[in-house]
């Protein structure tokens, strides 16, 4: 079967290049943001091809020289492009052994390749990939017969390759923000307080003056303001004096109040909904419980950065976004210029977690160019655009109820979701501001409206399960796509209710799981994470020590991930030690899947002691990380990673699997430091405290 | 005026009033310090000032005559790289890396005063500067890695 990105881009010279001796060129539509997807698929590329890694050459994703793949998300990089690196590459080899094969007079069973080098027999048969390749055209389709390696077969995958990206980054380069170009000019843009905001006065006179003897452009158009300059400081300077006194005409205005993801409830809404039809009456015993995450931010270390160059009608950006195909539909509608006028590369930037800043500064950077066309235009956002202006992640509240059996089993189960949209990258930041204003964009409806319900229906036997989801698509702020959209929230939610439910039926939690679990996968992950944690030691709790772990089958249907955590608590939480055992089938990079589950682990942690989003008059309030405190090196816990690889399991996506069963298990540990539940995080003092009153 | 950053004498034409982070990108191109908040709160731009871990965001160059300054572009090269680079590349410590020059810049402060540090004290020597990406971990053993390696040998 060919996989559908190569299917869709099905010249194999798109892919896979031999452009000099020694060097193979890989091609694919996926970027780097610190998740390592360039090392694993390059990784896969070099085991299909029987090339050493240091042959191996990434292609930096740019519109016309890498398929189209769309945006990188999803932690699908390795499940979906990987199939289609993986193909391409193995029909490329069967294409170089055949024309081998001609030239030695020999059978394909003779050929074996080892870093590029063609041997007969086991002996050098002076062909290589470089001298067979005049001789062989790549654009052409893939056949479809081209088998590649199974895993027994691997010498490359499932080794901890280092990183390709990383060095660069360990001397002082490796960033978009890096980027010089000839006669660059610095822009910063000042942005609307709230999309419906209508500039009523510009200070110039302010601007002009903090520039000083700097050159200065003052770009306006509609209620869009940059200020221009060949000195950073400049631009910089003027921003900062011309914002405070510019005046604007009906500016947003939240009350505090929507801060909260309980006020979603009180939002006009889209219902969706799925599962089993609502259960009739029933004498099973009923338990209800509610549990909430606020909005949260990407917050990435770097405040985003964009690039563009109009000249001779042709523009080129440069960005950090996740993708460099889907972006270039919206330059062309903001700018007016057809989309094969516009050439997109990309740009590393820091990690990201979804869509933050880096689309919008890019069409920023795009918009100024266009009209500003002979110099390249360098957009550099400040900390508090990064935290005002970039979408966050949707607060959500999820409301479980669920029946117990007279023999405490699990019979059926509800999951209501109030949340504002997951993925919206249609709304951009800077078309309100715009004379054109916004576009037109189809409501989403039940097919198109994506995150919300991921893991709402837990990952366990369960008779009857129905999920409603209230999609408030109207949101305070705007929205979009954070590392696992509403998966982790839902697990959360799940599997912090799993437990009260444990308790009201008398069950340890962990056989409590086990009890529901068919499937061996999940049981060998649960099993074990019992194991490495010490859960037969756990003790009854309450007295400041707790110990939790939970449970998700990744979106549904992705990797079988279970973690465990230890903390301590008096006034607030510590986190001690975290635990994580996962299946995420047959793994490329070991350390690199490691990595990104250790991290995952401590954003949840983050997440779940200290990050809440303000919202509060023009929109975000908490712009600094003053405001919007993370967890640092003297807070973060330790921790443990532990993969299962099952023979002849295909790989699942890994990037985003921990945060769940990370924050759920946090909730359970807290919960049995303390005798009492938390449900809405963060786990602030105040709440603490709060929760110890109510007991 | 004359700066002494990473060893060398650099003239430079900024203001005394100029900001150094802003200096070091923009007039002198040594891109490792970065620009993640400029409020002195990430460390993302952090330099050494006469062995000091600071916020070159907050800094104006016009009190810096005479100090010296270290970037992380002073502690070595992909040929001869520093023992803590080499360390944070052995144990992959990093992800995207936003946060790497300020804080392997904070480790070389720390392990000039303190060539044995435990792992608390480089928690807490590191407890300014922020990473995103979760990383923290592999960093603090990246540290403790070329601590032990450092006092195996001479210190370069
Ligand atoms: S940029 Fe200087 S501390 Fe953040
Ligand atoms: S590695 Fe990304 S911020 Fe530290």
């Amino acid at each position: 079967m060919i996989p559908p990105g190569l299917q869709a881009n099905p010249s194999l010279d798109r892919w896979v290049g031999f452009p000099a001796p020694g060097v193979v060129r890989i091609a694919f539509g996926k970027v780097e943001y610190g998740q390592g997807a360039l090392t694993a698929l390059a990784q896969i590329a070099a085991e299909e091809l029987d090339v050493a890694m240091p042959q191996v050459e990434v292609a930096n994703a740019a519109t016309g020289a890498v398929p189209d793949e769309g945006m990188t998300v999803g932690s699908m990089s390795v499940e979906v492009s990987g199939a289609s690196v993986r193909a391409a590459c193995a029909e490329v080899r069967a294409l170089f052994v055949a024309e081998a094969c001609r030239r030695l007079d020999c059978a394909p069973g003779q050929i074996d390749i080892r870093d590029g080098a063609f041997r007969l027999d086991g002996a050098p048969s002076g062909e290589t990939y470089w001298t067979l390749s005049p001789a062989i055209d790549l654009a052409q389709p893939p056949s479809g017969t081209a088998r590649w390696k199974s895993q027994d077969q691997h010498r490359l995958v499932g080794t901890s390759a280092p990183r390709l990206d990383l060095p660069a980054k360990m001397f002082g380069g490796g960033f978009i923000q890096d980027v010089v170009l000839p006669g660059m000019r610095h822009a910063r843009v000042l942005r609307q307080p709230g999309p419906t905001a209508r500039l009523a006065f510009l200070d110039e006179a302010a601007a002009w003056k903090a520039a000083g003897d700097a050159d200065l452009d003052i770009l306006t158009e509609g209620s869009f303001v940059a200020f221009i300059s060949s000195s950073e400081a400049a631009a910089a300077r003027a921003h900062a004096a011309a914002e405070p006194t510019t005046r604007w005409d009906t500016p947003r205005d939240l009350p505090p109040q929507v801060t909260e993801a309980a006020s979603l409830k009180d939002m006009a809404s889209t219902e969706l909904e799925e599962g089993a039809p609502v259960g009739g009456p029933s004498n099973r015993r009923r338990l209800q419980a509610a549990y909430s995450r606020p909005y949260i931010a990407h917050a990435s270390m770097s405040p985003s950065c964009g690039i563009a160059w109009f000249e001779e009608g042709r523009l080129r950006v440069w960005t950090h976004a996740q993708g460099v195909y889907p972006p270039r539909l919206q330059i062309a509608r903001i700018t007016g210029l057809p989309p094969e006028a516009i050439e997109m590369e990309h740009a590393q930037g820091a990690g990201c977690y979804g869509h933050n800043g880096a689309e919008d500064a890019a069409y920023d950077a795009a918009f100024i160019a266009s009209r500003r066309p002979g110099a390249p235009i360098r957009v550099q956002w400040r900390r508090e655009d990064e935290f005002g202006h970039s979408p966050v992640g949707t607060a959500m509240r999820v409301e479980m109820t669920a029946e117990l059996d007279a023999a405490g089993r699990l019979a059926d189960w509800t999951t209501e979701i109030w949340t504002n949209l997951h993925v919206n990258r249609g709304r951009t930041l800077i078309e309100p501001a715009l004379p054109q204003g916004p576009p037109d964009l189809p409501p989403p409806n039940q097919a198109t409206a994506f995150g919300g319900r991921l893991n709402a229906a837990p990952s366990y036997d369960i008779p009857a399960v129905r999920v409603k989801e209230h999609l408030v698509i109207n949101s305070p702020v705007r929205t979009s796509s954070l590392r696992g959209l509403g998966g982790p929230v839902n697990t959360y939610a799940g599997e912090c209710f799993l437990d009260e439910l444990a308790q009201a039926a008398g069950k340890d939690p962990l056989a409590f799981r086990l009890e529901m679990l068919s499937e061996p996968r999940a049981r060998a992950v649960v099993e074990r994470i019992g194991a490495v944690c010490g859960w037969d030691r756990r003790g009854p709790g309450g007295e400041g020590r707790g110990l939790g772990l939970a449970y998700d089958r990744h979106r549904d249907r992705g990797a079988f991930v279970a973690v465990a955590a230890r903390v301590s608590v008096d006034e607030e939480v510590r986190l001690e030690h975290l635990w994580c055992v996962a299946d995420a089938g047959l793994i490329i990079n070991p350390d690199g899947a490691k990595n990104q589950i250790e991290g995952g682990m401590i954003m949840a942690a983050s997440w779940a002691l200290k990050e809440q989003v303000r919202l509060e008059g023009a929109g975000v309030a908490s712009v600094t990380w003053e405001d919007y405190p993370i967890l640092r090196f003297d807070e973060v816990p330790s921790v443990e990673v532990e993969l299962i690889v099952p023979p002849g399991a295909p790989p699942l996506g890994i990037g985003e699997i921990s945060l769940g069963p990370c924050l759920a298990a946090i909730g359970n540990a807290v919960a049995h430091a303390l005798g009492a539940r938390l449900r809405d995080l963060p786990y602030t003092r105040d709440r603490i405290a709060r929760a110890l009153l109510a007991d | 005026m004359d700066l002494m950053i990473n060893g060398q004498t650099r003239r430079v034409t900024a203001e005394p009033t100029d900001n150094l982070l802003d200096v070091l990108r923009n007039e002198l191109g040594l891109t490792g310090p970065r620009f993640g908040c400029g409020t002195g709160q990430c460390g993302a731009c952090s330099v050494l000032v006469d062995g000091q871990d600071v916020a070159a965001c907050q800094l104006e160059v016009g009190n810096l005559e005479g100090k010296s300054i270290v970037t992380v572009e002073g502690l070595g090269t992909p040929d001869a790289p520093h023992l803590l680079q080499t360390a944070f590349l052995e144990l992959q410590a990093g992800q995207c890396g936003f946060c790497l020059s300020g804080i392997l810049v904070g480790a070389k402060g720390l392990l000039d005063r303190n060539p044995n540090p435990t792992r608390q004290e480089v928690a807490q020597a590191l407890a300014w500067h922020l990473c995103r990406c979760g990383a923290h971990n592999r960093v603090m053993d990246a540290v403790l890695l070329a601590a032990s390696r450092m006092n195996a040998e001479p210190v370069r």
